[in-house]
């Protein structure tokens, strides 16, 4: 491939090529940032479901009435009494403080809101707990407790997180055809530029593919520089966003961790980007070359 | 080596520009092509150098029945042939050397075998000087002379030559004469088309005569 990819021919420089790596640079751009984003969805997808599999929370009415505590301990002696519960532990009040202060601010915390109990109820590994069960159990022996497994929550999550990563991998696709379109036209219109010095190569011996792999040289040059531009500048841009989110102190927000397979995606992008461009440059040209001569 | 039988030749739908046209070309020959202006003489040349085809009539080359060869084995047969265009079609951003290396880099010699064999043949046609120069800033005879080596370089078995002597001065142009019969005496088949009368009967080789489309032969190239 390299040995081909050495032009020896020397075809001239034409303008229309000129634009190639600028337009390839944006194009890769683009794609890394989508395939970020498609990334970065994913792993928060992971995230979410690591940190609720296995576990339950029991809200208990109002946490400041008189009976609250009593009300507590009756549900947690139930739980833990429950087949395939492992713990069940009434959350302090501060800690429910922190769960709320990402949706109601730390303002809202001063307060005296009405806010539920609640109870952090670990499940054995493994263990199938009949979840309407245990609530139904609960609702009887302390009327008020509501059981929540989070799966609805998940569930759209995981629905929007998975539409968001299809969104991602269309606008992969849709900036593969448009480098495909740009790379077909700059080809075709550097075959015209060159029409004269293509038909002496011809008048000469030269084959066909010998005329592709000028373009094919050309085009890699143009291409290569350009991925690697764009790489360059999405990581860039990759690594600001990611400090900016980090100061934004806000729990929700899916973090970027990329590691080596992640990192293998985002530098398989520009590589692809510029065989796509060298095997259309050569298709265009081969079958330009067929109706020309 | 070169057969024509009743070969006709067209541009489009237009009128025939060569009509029924028979001929042939032993190797190892010598031919002057002439005729007026529009007799058909680059006509007759592309159609030997491939660069199209006839409109009917049958060619044969280097043992090709060109009517039944495919467009991929083309290059192969134009190998073979030598070409110096009237116009010299060299490539203008590539030196006198990459001009002149052209068909032997497209026949795959390696790079330092092409750089020594083309300084040598350009230092004989008197251009030792003009080696890294671009054909814009040469002259119109050290151009021809650029096109006359391209066309040589290879060795090929049929030169073609159209005006090769046109843009020199008569010492230079008896050289490069003396260059073509050179060649032809290893064995390449050779074909100038000149309308120099003076430079047809210094040389007294035989003359294929074209006129209006039609071509007039002696007796023994008759197809």
């Amino acid at each position: 491939m390299i040995q081909r990819l050495r032009s020896n021919l020397k075809l001239a420089d034409d303008p229309a090529g000129r634009y190639l790596p600028s337009v390839v640079a944006t194009m890769v751009f683009l794609a890394v940032l989508a395939l970020v984003g498609a990334i970065a969805l994913q792993q928060a997808t992971e995230t979410w479901s690591r940190s609720i599999e296995g576990s339950l929370t029991v809200q208990i009415g109002d946490a400041k009435a008189r009976d609250a505590q009593q009300r507590i301990d009756k549900a947690v002696a139930l739980l833990k009494a429950a087949p395939g519960v492992e713990s069940a532990r009434p959350l302090t009040r501060p800690e429910i403080d922190k769960l709320l202060e990402p949706w109601l601010g730390k303002t809202a915390m001063d307060a005296d809101l009405p806010v539920p109990a609640l109870i952090d109820v670990r499940l054995v590994k493994g263990a199938a707990v009949d979840t309407a069960a245990l609530a139904s159990q609960l609702q009887q022996a302390v009327p008020g407790t509501r059981v929540d497994d989070h799966k609805p929550w998940l569930a759209s999550m995981v629905r929007l997180a998975r539409t968001l990563q299809w969104l991602a991998v269309a606008v992969v696709a849709l900036v593969g055809l448009s480098t495909v379109a740009l790379v077909v036209f700059a080809t075709r219109a550097g075959l015209a530029v060159h029409r004269d010095m293509i038909e002496v190569l011809h008048l000469i011996g030269a084959r066909d593919g010998q005329i592709a792999e000028q373009f094919e040289s050309q085009t890699f040059r143009r291409a290569a520089a350009g991925s690697v531009l764009g790489l360059v500048a999405a990581a860039a841009i990759v690594a600001l966003v990611a400090r900016f989110a980090s100061a934004l102190d806000a729990p929700l927000l899916p973090s970027v961790q990329l590691g080596p397979k992640s990192w293998a995606i985002l530098v398989a992008a520009p590589v692809a980007a510029t065989i796509l461009a060298i095997v259309t440059a050569r298709l265009t040209v081969l079958t330009t070359l067929r109706r020309m001569t | 080596m070169v057969r024509f039988q009743n070969v006709g030749m067209r541009y489009g739908l237009g009128p025939e520009v060569l009509r029924d046209i028979s001929f042939r070309l032993a190797p190892g020959t010598f031919h002057f092509l002439t005729g007026p202006s529009g007799a058909g003489k680059t006509s007759l040349l592309k159609l030997l150098y491939l660069a199209t085809r006839p409109s009917r009539g049958l060619i044969t080359m280097f043992d090709h029945d060109l009517s039944h060869t495919p467009r991929h084995r083309l290059p192969a047969l134009r190998r073979r042939i030598g070409v110096v265009f009237q116009d010299f079609r060299l490539l203008d951003h590539l030196s006198a050397l990459d001009n002149v290396a052209l068909p032997l880099r497209i026949a795959g010699v390696k790079d330092d075998q092409v750089r020594a064999h083309v300084i040598e043949l350009l230092r004989w046609v008197g251009l030792s000087d003009q080696i890294n120069a671009r054909p814009p800033t040469l002259s119109g005879g050290e151009k021809q002379r650029v096109a006359i080596a391209r066309a040589v370089i290879a060795h090929p078995r049929l030169i073609l030559a159209d005006e090769p002597t046109g843009s020199v001065d008569p010492d230079m142009g008896m050289r490069l004469m003396h260059l073509f019969l050179e060649l032809n005496k290893t064995g390449t088949t050779v074909v100038i088309a000149t309308h120099d009368q003076h430079l047809i009967e210094s040389f007294r080789r035989p003359v294929m005569r074209l006129d209006n489309g039609e071509l007039v032969l002696p007796q023994e190239q008759a197809a």
